[in-house]
């Protein structure tokens, strides 16, 4: 997008609504494109002002895995992306327990800080949003 | 389509960003900076390598806004802004400066 539409988007954001929107991510970082392209379209949402949050179940915790590495396999290791959104403004990141527990991956093995919530908390979230993107 | 930079062809994309990210050296950065009509100092090469250390960091290039957020944070406020940024790169921070820097085109500038 040029900068000056994106200025027109950003003064006609003052008096737009501002939605809340979930990004929810299920699936595993490097065997798929659903990952990196979430990824992507939460970046670019978040050029739209809006109340962007990202939720994090299955085996889409592994997404957030510290140490990935991903040369053999020969696809790019997007997984540095995600401290980036801390500059997006995008810093509501929840993570469900039972998806953890069920991997047996810690909070600490996490390259970036997140909520950590249940099930139950999960889905009152969700049930706050406005739109929810799933991938 | 391919640049020559000393005799050696690097290939680009239709708009003239690198196509292998590994291509890039400061006489690439020059030989895409003159065709864009830029004339670097050392103003422009403090965006371009700061572009090329949060590409680093991060693995993507930062949209505007992020951009000059972050230069702000880094190099103060008077360099922190679009109209700083644009003086320098007219065809835009994201559009120019990565292109020089030999970054991919930012995610979300459609």
């Amino acid at each position: 997008m040029t900068q000056v539409a994106e200025d027109i988007e950003r003064e006609a954001g003052a008096e737009a609504v501002v939605k809340k929107f979930m990004f929810v991510n299920r699936k595993a970082p490097h065997g798929t494109i659903y990952a990196l392209e979430g990824l992507e379209v939460v970046l670019i949402s978040a050029a739209f002002d809006q109340d962007v949050s990202l939720a994090f179940l299955d085996d889409g915790v592994y997404q957030l895995l510290k140490g990935q590495e991903t040369k053999a396999i020969g696809v790019k290791n997007f997984s540095p992306t995600y401290r980036a959104l801390e500059g997006y403004d995008v810093e509501k990141l929840y993570v469900e327990r039972e998806s953890l527990e069920a991997r047996g991956i810690s909070e600490q093995q996490l390259l970036v800080a997140v909520q950590v919530v249940s099930a139950g908390e999960m889905a009152e979230l969700m049930e706050q949003q406005d739109v929810i993107i799933s991938s | 389509m391919a640049i020559n930079v000393a005799g050696k062809s690097i290939e680009t994309d239709e708009e003239g960003y690198l196509t292998n990210l590994g291509d890039w050296s400061e006489e690439v950065a020059n030989e895409i900076a003159k065709a864009e009509n830029v004339d670097m100092s050392q103003n422009h090469w403090e965006v371009v390598n700061f572009l090329r250390e949060y590409y680093n960091e991060y693995q993507i290039a930062p949209a505007v806004r992020v951009l000059t957020k972050a230069i702000g944070k880094k190099l103060g406020p008077d360099k922190g802004n679009s109209k700083y940024l644009y003086e320098l790169f007219p065809y835009g921070p994201a559009k120019q400066a990565c292109k020089i820097a030999g970054l991919p085109k930012p995610t979300g500038c459609v």
